[in-house]
């Protein structure tokens, strides 16, 4: 029993952390359509910017992981100003490819600066001790779900009351209305860009305090789309609940499953589950299906 | 007389053709091993590329499963090629492919009900299942140690030498290029460019739409699985390693860089991709003063690659297949204008 | 829809109108089997099709034109109308990639068809090898009926042939579907807005609003109903 609940209380931190990466993915697809194949890659290049400004460049650890976040935003306005801009109204494997060349360049430079060894993730937060029932919950996977949950409230929060949050849901809604009332589209494409780049870079931090930093997360993030799929593409309560589900799904199977198949079944048991999801229920749980007219 | 199969109309070229294939391989005199080698690459290639091509390109539906197939292909031979009783490599590359093909089915499944980017996330899952079972059913494949498969001897020779392979995979390329072809000159074809461009239309014109879309998946997989067990013949070991999702990748990246939708496309798309890490390698081991770590070859390669798919992308969406005549047109004008009759 | 209830006997030409909204393409769509309908049979030579799939109701001998012209837009004019033969041809995958044999021979001989029966009778020979995308909106309409001819059917339905054209284009549509209705002895069922069309040509008309039937008959007894008046006469 405490190997279940030691692995449910893992699955639920690294599923809340995957619910912060989808989030990323589903604003962007809310806002422009646009699958972002790179955000995996993004959650890696995040984690080792920090890395970057943490241990290379000594820097202080709010200060570092602020320029983290900076650096992050800018590199998604800019994917969207050099490369996404150019194609619209073009068929899905345009964007998946677009998307999937700039994760492969995003790689390849991650690749040149720092080669593909494994690093220790500095920690960052203090670390504590906390054990409920017998079962002891160490402190990473406790910050990670603390800090996935105060973000995913602040976004609750921005969207439902800030002017920015409304006018991004504006132009998400219909895009005519949003220039009609003065939103400039691609203001709010580029903050849309910037913002799930942070948020990728917040989840890549994460993952890498839990594990270790290595040039696979990008793989790892990945993840995201079982969870976007298992939660519809176009919802963030989804996003949530996929997230959480799916980071569970992949713990347990560790532990029940993995051991009578072999091998690392639980980095596959995502996507199994995502097969027999799509065969049950083509558009996912919480997704809108495509209504066809003639 | 040319049977029908072949081009119809063009026998002065494909005569230059025939003469010039079998010459190619004698006519190189430093390089041969390397030319060759990168030839043969460029043929496997070329089957894959055209297969997926038919699938993604002319049926519409996106796979990201392309090298998980091909390692199917790859294991059937190699598994079949370690067993005591020596088949024939024929039999065996059949085999690869119609392993191939059947799993191709399968995993072509979700098709029944899904479209566009969850079929494409289902093929996802099926690459990563398939890279799973590559790694961990020790029992069939060893696992990532790998299988490494003597090469059969034919004509004396062993089969992955250069130049014999040359005239295995180079004819089968070609072949597989002028079966696909055809393949769009008759019914099965149009019903697969319908399928892609309207599905709800084609299936009032009587098409059965979901059944096609497992052929095209059938036929898309076989020719993965003949170009995987073609490549297994040839490096003679093989590893999950070598069928990863970036391969897959790849190969989508040859029929983008070549252009949806055309066979030609497959085709030079195949060349580009296979021929770009080279030319980049060669530039790099000329600034190879200038750089210094370990690590630039690879990252400098998967950047340049990168940037040639997100340019292609952007600035020319149908791929050199329109490029190429395109230049071809403006030479002949440059050339009428400098030499006026 | 609601218990609509038709009866098109062979060899007539029956039309449906009705004003927009009525439910003239959603019957069309259930008869072809892209909507399915809730209750209620559909009929054809006497037997049941209401459970058929999409695909298999043009092997009854049905066949259909679009309203939004639903063509393959990336092919040939020639590709298209040959996918309106699909339920003819029988060659394989295997056969089509070797050329040789059926498919090849299948292939000349649908060639030959189509130039026999259906791109000259709608002067399309010449345009036989054009993308239909760059092909004017008219030509397409008429590439449109092509197609639906191919398979050779022996119940047409035509949603709104008409619709946009101008008159001459428009007379010279019609003309073309009487000739080949005579000479197949074609049963079609037209669904149109063009009164002058619809009433020059019909052999009986139902007519329906709000996805009920509220009249049937000849053309001159559609023409003295009341309702009907009342429903146009608000229209017009």
């Amino acid at each position: 029993m405490t190997l279940f609940f030691n692995a449910l209380i893992a699955g639920i931190a690294t599923g809340s952390i995957y619910s912060l990466i989808a989030i990323g993915l589903v604003l962007i697809y809310k806002s422009s359509r646009v699958i972002n194949f790179a955000q995996g890659s993004m959650v890696m290049v995040g984690a080792f910017l920090a890395y970057a400004f943490v241990v290379q460049m000594h820097l202080p650890i709010l200060l570092s992981l602020s320029l983290a976040l900076l650096v992050s935003a800018v590199i998604g306005v800019l994917i969207e100003r050099l490369a996404l801009r150019y194609l619209t109204a073009v068929p899905l494997i345009s964007i998946l490819m677009v998307t999937l060349g700039i994760s492969i360049i995003m790689e390849g430079g991650v690749l040149a600066i720092w080669g593909s060894s494994n690093f220790t993730f500095p920690s960052l937060f203090p670390a504590f001790s906390v054990s409920v029932a017998g079962i002891q919950i160490s402190s990473a996977y406790l910050w990670s779900f603390g800090l996935s949950m105060i973000f995913l409230c602040l976004f609750h929060l921005f969207f439902k009351h800030s002017d920015l949050g409304l006018a991004m849901r504006a132009a998400a809604d219909n895009q005519k209305v949003s220039i009609a009332l003065g939103i400039s589209p691609r203001r709010v494409l580029a903050l849309t860009w910037a913002i799930s780049a942070a948020i990728a870079t917040v989840g890549g931090i994460l993952l890498a305090s839990i594990s270790s930093l290595h040039i696979s997360l990008g793989t790892i993030g990945l993840t995201v789309f079982p969870v976007v799929i298992l939660g519809g593409l176009d919802s963030i309560a989804g996003a949530v609940v996929g997230g959480l589900v799916v980071g569970v799904i992949e713990q347990l199977s560790g532990v029940y499953i993995a051991p009578l198949v072999g091998g690392a079944f639980q980095q596959v048991a995502a996507f199994v589950f995502l097969l027999i999801v799509l065969l049950v229920k083509p558009y996912g749980l919480f997704g809108t299906e495509e209504i066809e007219r003639l | 007389m040319i049977p029908r199969f072949l081009p119809q109309g063009q026998r002065l070229w494909v005569f230059m053709g025939c003469l010039f294939f079998l010459a190619f391989p004698f006519s190189l005199s430093m390089y041969t091993q390397y030319v060759l080698f990168l030839v043969n690459m460029t043929a496997i290639g070329v089957i894959g590329a055209v297969g997926l091509n038919i699938l993604t390109g002319y049926t519409g539906m996106i796979s990201m499963g392309q090298a998980a197939f091909m390692g199917v292909g790859a294991y059937t031979v190699a598994i079949l090629g370690t067993q005591a009783s020596a088949l024939p490599v024929a039999f065996n590359l059949l085999a690869a492919g119609f392993i191939s093909m059947i799993v191709g089915i399968v995993a072509g499944m979700p098709s029944l009900r899904l479209k566009g980017f969850y079929l494409a996330m289902a093929t996802l899952a099926a690459q990563f299942l398939l890279e799973y079972l590559f790694k961990n059913w020790e029992g069939l494949t060893k696992g990532v140690a790998g299988i490494s498969v003597a090469p059969p001897i034919i004509f004396g020779v062993h089969m992955n030498d250069d130049r014999l392979f040359y005239f295995i995979a180079v004819p089968l390329a070609v072949i597989a290029v002028i079966a696909t072809k055809n393949l769009f000159r008759t019914n099965v074809g149009r019903s697969f460019i319908a399928i892609r461009d309207r599905d709800i239309a084609a299936g009032l014109m009587g098409i059965n739409v979901l059944k096609y879309r497992l052929l095209s998946f059938a036929i898309s997989s076989f020719f993965a699985g003949l170009a995987g067990g073609l490549w297994c013949y040839y490096m003679t070991i093989i590893n999950p390693e070598a069928f990863q999702l970036a391969t897959s990748i790849d190969y989508i990246a040859m029929i983008i860089i070549g252009g949806m939708g055309t066979i030609l496309g497959s085709v030079y798309g195949a060349i580009f991709v296979t021929l770009l890490p080279e030319v980049i390698q060669r530039t790099m081991e000329l600034l190879q003063p200038f750089l210094q770590t370990d690590y630039t070859f690879a990252a400098f390669k998967q950047i340049v690659f990168g940037f040639f798919i997100v340019l292609f992308l952007i600035y020319e969406p149908r791929g050199l297949a329109e490029i190429i005549p395109r230049m071809g047109r403006r030479v002949q004008l440059w050339v009428t204008a400098r030499h006026p009759k | 829809m609601n218990k609509i209830s038709l009866e098109i006997r062979d060899g007539l030409l029956f039309s449906l109108i009705g004003p927009h909204g009525a439910g003239k393409t959603s019957l069309v769509n259930c008869i072809s089997k892209f909507y399915r309908p809730t209750d209620g049979r559909i009929l054809f030579k006497g037997r049941d099709i209401t459970q058929l799939k999409p695909h298999e109701v043009v092997r009854c001998g049905i066949s259909r034109t679009f309203q939004n012209i639903e063509l393959f837009k990336e092919m040939t004019v020639l590709d298209n109308i040959k996918l309106g033969r699909h339920i003819h041809l029988h060659a394989g995958p295997l056969s089509g990639m070797l050329y040789l044999g059926k498919a090849s021979r299948e292939e000349r001989e649908l060639e030959a068809f189509l130039d026999r029966e259906i791109l000259a009778f709608l002067d399309l020979s010449s345009i036989r090898d054009r993308v239909v995308c760059t092909l004017p909106y008219g030509v397409q309409k008429r590439v449109d009926l092509a197609r639906a001819l191919a398979s050779k059917p022996a119940f047409l339905i035509l949603d709104e042939p008409v619709a946009g054209m101008n008159r001459e284009d428009s007379r010279d549509m019609i003309e073309r579907v009487l000739q080949i209705k005579k000479a197949w002895g074609l049963t079609v069922f037209l669904i149109e807005h063009d009164m002058e069309v619809v009433m020059s040509i019909s052999d009986r008309i139902a007519v329906l609003n709000f996805g009920e039937k509220i009249a049937e008959g000849t053309v001159f007894e559609v023409q003295q109903n009341p309702e009907v008046i009342r429903i146009y006469l608000g229209h017009a």
